[in-house]
């Protein structure tokens, strides 16, 4: 090896089909493309009007997750969709995928999940590996090391027709993450935390990688939820150099390779590292020992503060037009403030952990009166082990409504929606204006501060229950 | 489908600003409307929360309202435009509804790839350029494609950055995917000597 090179610009060599020119982007070869019903309609259909075929079946992977019900079927095995139309939107990517032969994950198949919790849990997703889907969480497989982008439905036929993406070469971002978390500080306060440092647009262009010894640290779901939320300020992936957790939880997954295939993966993933020496365009620290449980108070992922902190003065139009969405007013706290529903679920926190994490809380106590709680698991395999356990039933115990796998009330494209006026609390990504319903305000937080909110019925520091619980 | 505005050698338009930053992708068209397996006639839903109350009568007090779709093609808005979800709706609403290039300080990546892809013409200007056009509202403008000009009224003329592999694609009569396919042969030599990953 010559120049030291970052994590990024390896993958990135490895895929060069073509490189960038001064008039062209590069040509990068991917891996892997995860398709979901509500993106891929239109690009089989640009597909099929060009006379194309899908290149290579075998490096796509699709499932059913953001128009389906999270309600089981009725007695006569109907599921009741919001609309004729998100029925016919699944039936389509049915059509579509049996007619290319491409493999399917829908109701019949034990592991339907959320695109970026089936990938991994399969192993289907690799360190070193390009992988995109048309969703902008794509990033979320970035925790294994993987190149991961959200690209766009034309982009979704791009890579059907020829496996290839164009791509001019990104910048890259390192986030530095130093420190022992406290307790009660989950990898959602730290990357709320993250966003809310550099700007909803302050990773725009990038490519982002993090890593310290709080990195380190996390296990490979607390990773993903770091990696999920890069695009929520701007960037175009994320990155956490694969190690020996990441190796522990590809072992013995059904895609993942194995015998002399395995010992030869793990040589070449060993490498997978951003050398001594090697520069990113940009470099931030963050100092993970001052995180606090962290919440948004407004109308994109960058408005945070932590639970204790009062919520910025009324200075600038941005603001202004937040804390009148959010009926909130400047200076004051917003811990305290009446919760109706608290979601817990979606692509960011709807794991084995998460789910753990809300039970821990919420075991024994009872959800306030007047406050909804859904929990939405992220796939098949998520809610079985959960039921394994006895999860559900301490959520049911609790009074929480304990739904089928599915994207729910992150977007709400499903008709899992809040009332106008309603506030959520969430462990979802985006609390757009109108995201979880119209005039719905969103608190977006960890799976702990959300389930905290739900017994008191007002935003909670999750400590108060730790504390008390220890 | 909308006229592409990349087709055309000029847009000569009036401005309609929406004078906030972060205007997320939920926004130019909520998830409600991605149901759809087409790419035609979303511009009825284009910010269809800003437009509509919640029985879909029109919004009293929406800025929209005043927005003349004949004259107007021409949208002006506040910094990383086009943010959040990557959703190819939000340039396919965006130009149903009568838009043909938008004006801002920053677009967010997958926006821009997406508008770009779709004909409609993201034009990345000065924060200062930008309040001119907030501080002067419906404002006559003439971008010149090739020479990739905005003339801004009364203001002056600004350069700004054409994407070259658009130009390079329209100068040949080619899309993007056109352009992946002529390297099949590169493809294929990638795939058969497993380059990269397995």
């Amino acid at each position: 090896m010559s120049q030291p090179s970052t994590l990024f610009e390896k993958i990135w060599l490895r895929h060069l089909v073509r490189e960038e020119t001064a008039e062209t982007p590069a040509i990068l070869y991917i891996d892997l493309q995860l398709l979901h019903e509500v993106t891929s309609p239109q690009a089989f259909s640009e597909l099929k009007r060009r006379g194309l075929n899908v290149r290579r079946t075998d490096r796509c992977l699709a499932t059913i997750d953001h128009s389906t019900p999270t309600t089981p079927p009725d007695e006569q095995g109907v599921r009741h969709y919001a609309t004729e139309q998100a029925r016919a939107q699944v039936d389509l990517l049915h059509v579509n995928c049996a007619e290319h032969g491409i493999e399917l994950h829908s109701w019949d198949s034990p592991n339907r999940g959320i695109v970026h919790v089936m990938g991994p849990e399969l192993g289907a997703t690799q360190p070193g590996m390009t992988i995109v889907c048309g969703d902008s969480h794509t990033a979320t497989h970035g925790a294994f090391g993987a190149l991961a982008f959200g690209i766009g439905t034309t982009e979704v036929g791009h890579v059907l027709a020829t496996q290839c993406l164009l791509q001019n070469k990104p910048q890259t971002l390192g986030i530095r993450i130093e420190g022992e978390l406290q307790a009660g500080v989950t990898a959602k306060d730290v990357i709320l935390h993250v966003i809310g440092t550099i700007g909803v647009g302050g990773g725009t262009g990038s490519v982002i990688e993090y890593f310290g010894s709080t990195v380190r640290a996390m296990d490979m779901e607390s990773r993903m939820t770091l990696c999920n939320m890069s695009i929520e300020c701007g960037a175009r992936a994320g990155l956490v150099a694969p190690d020996e957790m990441t190796f522990n939880y590809l072992e013995g997954r059904p895609m993942a390779p194995s015998g002399a295939d395995w010992e030869r993966a793990l040589a070449d993933w060993r490498t997978l590292q951003t050398d001594p020496g090697a520069r990113f365009d940009q470099l931030v620290k963050i100092d993970a020992t001052k995180i606090q449980p962290s919440v948004t108070w407004g109308i994109n992922p960058g408005m945070v503060i932590a639970i204790d902190e009062h919520i910025p003065q009324r200075t600038d139009s941005a603001t202004r037009d937040a804390l009148d969405y959010m009926h909130l007013r400047g200076g004051a706290r917003l811990a305290g403030e009446p919760v109706d529903v608290v979601f817990i679920g979606s692509c960011t926190n709807s794991r084995l952990s998460d789910l753990r994490a809300a039970a821990s809380l919420l075991k024994d106590r009872k959800v306030a009166p007047g406050t909804r709680l859904l929990v939405v698991p992220g796939s098949e395999a998520i809610r079985r082990a959960a039921e394994a356990e006895g999860l559900d039933r301490i959520f049911k115990a609790s009074g929480a409504e304990w739904r089928e796998p599915g994207c729910s009330m992150c977007l709400g494209m499903n008709g899992d929606i809040a009332r106008p006026g309603e506030l959520v609390v969430s462990t979802s990504n985006r609390n757009f204006k109108g995201r979880q319903g119209r005039d719905v305000r969103t608190v977006l937080a960890s799976p702990l501060t959300a389930a905290a909110s739900a017994i008191n019925g007002r935003v909670s520091d999750p400590r108060e229950f730790l504390e008390s619980g220890a | 489908m909308s006229a592409r505005a990349t087709e055309r050698a000029v847009i000569e338009s009036r401005t309609f600003n929406l004078p906030a930053d972060n205007i997320d992708t939920d926004q130019i068209i909520p998830a409600q409307f991605l149901t759809t397996t087409t790419r035609e006639g979303l511009g009825q839903y284009c910010f269809y929360g800003w437009r509509f109350d919640e029985d879909g009568s029109a919004k009293a007090g929406s800025p929209l309202r005043k927005h003349d779709a004949t004259s107007q093609r021409v949208l002006v808005a506040g910094s990383n435009f086009g943010c959040g979800s990557s959703r190819e709706h939000a340039p396919w609403a965006l130009l149903d509804f009568g838009f043909q290039a938008i004006i801002s300080s920053r677009f967010a990546d997958i926006f821009r790839s997406n508008a770009l892809k779709n004909g409609l013409l993201p034009i990345t200007v000065d924060d200062s350029v930008v309040q001119y056009f907030f501080d002067h509202p419906d404002h006559a403008v003439c971008i010149d494609i090739a020479a990739h000009t905005l003339s801004v009224e009364g203001y002056g003329e600004f350069e700004f950055p054409l994407d070259p592999f658009s130009a390079y694609c329209l100068t040949r009569g080619i899309d993007t995917l056109d352009f992946i396919l002529q390297n099949e042969s590169a493809i294929a030599e990638y795939e058969e000597t497993g380059a990269g990953h397995s």
